[in-house]
């Protein structure tokens, strides 16, 4: 642990009064924040759960599809698990396999994303056509966008194990890296639930 | 001093030079920052009370054509969006950028760069939205009011860049807030010196860290609803679009969840400045300290439970209303605690009425005016006969200038030889105090009256039949004194900073660590990191008394390689400016300039990640 505190501080050992490093410490209150901003924008959505406007309703959402790619996701956070537990145990090259694979999961999610919002435009279901549609593309664009922000996080930590960076002792990198990755993940099991699967329950 | 050879990535190297203008912008230290936020936010205070100061004068009489209708709209807009994001929280982001390292017995905060880089999201994102009124385009000022209600906001009723302007501004500025609050947070989380427990932490230092909870969930809120608000503006989507069947009031929800939780914000670091003072000049311990913190923290969670009774005459219903009315009269519970804290510290103390003093004795008078009018707006039935007219207008005022304004003034006389090394001059200090107080009050107590007899807010002209004629003409003559006594506040400013430095370390025999280094601190702040057995230790070590005397003070931790102090950066600066380039973008729908700010954002992120480490250590006689 004291190893960690001195690669956060460059190479002064400074004990922190918590021991938790400052970068996860600040990484889980950026976290903390992020669920109001998820929040809102789901409340947006909740809001505007009947306001088709004249255009499609919630029963274009198709649940098959959608837990397709919602697994591939939660697999994505086991990968990020055996790579976070790989480069703590210092196989470096582990860790990179796991870590590629979670991003490689990532984009296999967003690719599903990009086919239903492509889809979704067809049927007459686009950004502009109603208080529903603009909160749904908003609220999972910026999920999406999360993802895609992870992956280039992930690719930055892949670049960074090339030049032989991902040792022991520099883990708390994919650590963190890794909460991001499962913080989108759990964020995208709220939408999941309540964009697909409570309209089916009613 | 031996500079750290750093390999470096990055496309500048790291600036070693510690005097001159380009030490300033490159810096991370945070006394610096504190500084410089605090000198940004007077000036931009001074640009919203110009601002003030046309308004009073348009409504000195009534038929008056000052400025036009359109313009008396963007001034009001202008003048509490400068105060409020620009002048308020910048000026106690200074005091806790300034003083929170220095009470809690660090060197530094826990991230330098990103505080820097909150410093320059403040500035650009300040100098953006002032700006909008030089933009040449019609209706370039924001001019929808500082909460900018759905639907005026659409495209439909404000077809300029108004919104625009306002939206993008205040993302840029809440960036930068966002980042100060993890900062602030993980810097009293986790580098407090030995023995500093949570409980023994100086109380300004409690309600930095309380206020910084609240931006990090509060921000997010605004954050959502000012991108909504883009989304709508810019890409037609549909979230506040009447005519799709979109709800208005769901704006009035996101923006108050954010915006009742920003004027406690705006108030708990104030509250906390005077707790610093109170105690100095009675020769006191603060009363009742234990209470003081739950108050701060049952504040702050409470503050996110009545954003509501910004909404009373929405038409929520008489369950809504009432629980948000509860919720309310319950948030005045702990605000009343304190100010019998206040009293009771002074109570039977040796009370020394300095300028700081002063200020801080009449923030409570104010401060309570504003609170009780604050609490009968918590009534539903009451608030409907106020909601939108002067009374509230004389609520904000004494809650803002009479709280936050002369609790600032107070900390800036008390905290001033620390910063700056000289002692402001009492005297002018005292005619600025009695200026201020009387000009504020003549100013601020006729909307009182005014709003009682149906003064509408926000209208830019009144006819004489109305009857308001004559307090209009009183409350234009108290900005003309209010504007002495500020002006008094720079006179002497300036007549200070031209003495020699010489202020003592500790002038006003006062209790908190800061005043154990020299004024104004070493760059590195402690020789020897400080250690606490109690709360107010400097004061115990000064003045043993029976419960204090045989106080056990952990070691003092050894820098073993001298005291490391970060590398300054160009990088903050850049992430800041080419962060305001592409809001810039969004503004003029200009691909290019946007492209251009996202290009040089990511320069930044890498530059910022890459530069390496660029530290420096500093060897201390007797340090070791």
């Amino acid at each position: 642990m004291a190893h960690d505190i001195a690669q956060a501080h460059g190479h002064e050992a400074a004990a922190t009064n918590t021991g938790i490093t400052n970068r996860k410490l600040a990484f889980w209150l950026f976290l903390a924040s992020e669920c109001v901003f998820f929040a809102s924008l789901l409340i947006g959505f909740l809001v505007y759960g009947d306001k088709t406007n004249g255009g499609p309703g919630m029963e274009l959402f198709n649940i098959n599809l959608t837990t397709i790619s919602t697994f591939v996701l939660l697999m994505s956070s086991l990968a990020m698990v055996l790579g976070v537990n790989a480069s703590q145990r210092g196989l470096a090259r582990d860790a990179m396999k796991w870590i590629l694979a979670t991003a490689v999961m990532g984009q296999i999610f967003l690719g599903f994303q990009v086919y239903e919002f492509w889809h979704f435009v067809h049927e007459g279901f686009g950004l502009t056509t109603s208080p529903l549609s603009t909160a749904f593309f908003v609220l999972t664009g910026f999920h999406g966008a999360h993802v895609f922000v992870g992956i280039l996080w992930l690719l930055s930590l892949l670049w960074h194990g090339r030049r032989g960076g991902l040792t022991a002792e520099k883990s708390e990198a994919v650590e963190v890296g890794g909460l991001y990755w499962h913080f989108v993940d759990v964020v995208w099991i709220v939408i999941f639930t309540v964009i697909y699967l409570l309209p089916k329950v009613h | 001093m031996a500079t750290v050879a750093a390999k470096t990535l990055g496309f500048l190297p790291r600036p070693t030079s510690k005097t001159g203008f380009w030490s300033w912008v490159t810096t991370v230290d945070h006394k610096r920052i504190g500084i410089m936020y605090l000198i940004t936010a007077f000036l931009m205070f001074l640009v919203g009370g110009t601002e003030a100061w046309a308004i009073r004068i348009q409504l000195i009489r009534p038929d008056n054509d000052f400025v036009s209708a359109q313009t008396f709209n963007a001034l009001f807009t202008m003048h509490a969006t400068t105060m409020i994001f620009m002048a308020i929280m910048p000026l106690l982001a200074g005091f806790m950028n300034f003083l929170l390292p220095l009470q809690i017995g660090a060197r530094d905060v826990a991230f330098p760069r990103l505080n820097a880089f909150s410093y320059w999201s403040y500035l650009f994102g300040a100098i953006f939205l002032n700006s909008s009124w030089f933009w040449l385009s019609e209706k370039g000022v924001p001019d929808t009011g500082w909460f900018s209600y759905a639907n005026l906001t659409s495209l439909k009723f404000s077809g300029g860049l108004g919104p625009d302007f306002w939206t993008v501004g205040i993302l840029l500025l809440g960036t930068g807030t966002l980042v100060s609050g993890f900062n602030f947070i993980v810097t009293i989380l986790n580098m407090r010196a030995p023995g500093m427990t949570l409980m023994k932490m100086p109380i300004f230092t409690w309600t930095t860290f309380i206020t910084s909870i609240m931006i990090i969930f509060a921000f997010p809120a605004i954050t959502v609803a000012l991108l909504m608000l883009l989304f709508d503006r810019q890409f037609a989507a549909n979230f506040f679009n009447v005519e799709s069947g979109a709800s208005v009031v769901f704006w009035q929800h996101l923006f108050w969840t954010f915006g009742h939780p920003e004027v406690y914000i705006l108030i708990l670091p104030a509250m906390g400045i005077i707790s610093e003072v109170l105690p100095s000049f009675s020769r006191k311990t603060l009363f009742g300290y234990n209470v003081m913190v739950i108050s701060t923290a049952a504040i702050g969670f409470m503050g996110f439970t009545v954003w509501s009774h910004h909404m009373f005459a929405v038409g929520m219903g008489p369950i809504v209303n009432t629980v948000f009315g509860i919720t309310t009269m319950a948030i005045s519970i702990p605000t009343g605690v304190k100010i019998f804290n206040w009293l009771s510290t002074m109570w039977g103390g040796q009370v020394k009425f300095t300028t700081a003093m002063l200020f801080a004795v009449g923030f409570i008078m104010l401060f309570t005016i504003g609170g009780l009018s604050g609490f009968m707006h918590a009534l539903p039935a009451s608030d409907a006969q106020q909601t939108d007219t002067y009374f509230i207008v004389a609520h904000i005022h004494y809650v803002l200038i009479g709280g936050s304004i002369f609790a600032i003034m107070s900390g800036l006389y008390y905290w001033f030889p620390k910063m700056f090394g000289r002692m402001l001059d009492e005297k002018l200090g005292q005619w600025n105090f009695w200026v201020m107080f009387v000009g504020f009050n003549l100013f601020a107590f006729p909307f009182h009256f005014l709003g009682l007899m149906g003064m509408p807010r926000r209208i830019y002209t009144y006819s004489s039949n109305m009857g308001w004629d004559f307090w209009n003409l009183v409350s234009t003559i108290g900005v003309f004194v209010l504007a002495a006594g500020i002006t008094l506040f720079l006179v002497n400013f300036g007549k200070t900073m031209s003495k020699k430095m010489d202020a003592p370390a500790d002038p006003w025999d006062a209790r908190s660590l800061e005043w154990t280094i020299p004024s104004p601190p070493p760059e590195h702040n402690f020789d020897k990191v400080p250690t606490v057995a109690a709360l107010d230790d400097f004061w115990y070590q000064k003045y043993p008394d029976e419960h204090h005397k045989d106080l056990v003070r952990p070691a003092t931790p050894v820098d073993a390689h001298g005291i490391h102090m970060p590398g300054a950066s160009w990088m903050p600066m850049f992430l800041g400016l080419f962060n305001t380039v592409a809001g810039v973008g969004i503004m003029m729908h200009s691909t290019v300039v946007l492209a251009i700010g996202l290009v040089g954002t990511f320069l930044a992120i890498v530059g910022w990640a890459f530069e390496g480490d660029g530290g420096y250590h500093i060897e201390v006689e007797g340090g070791h």
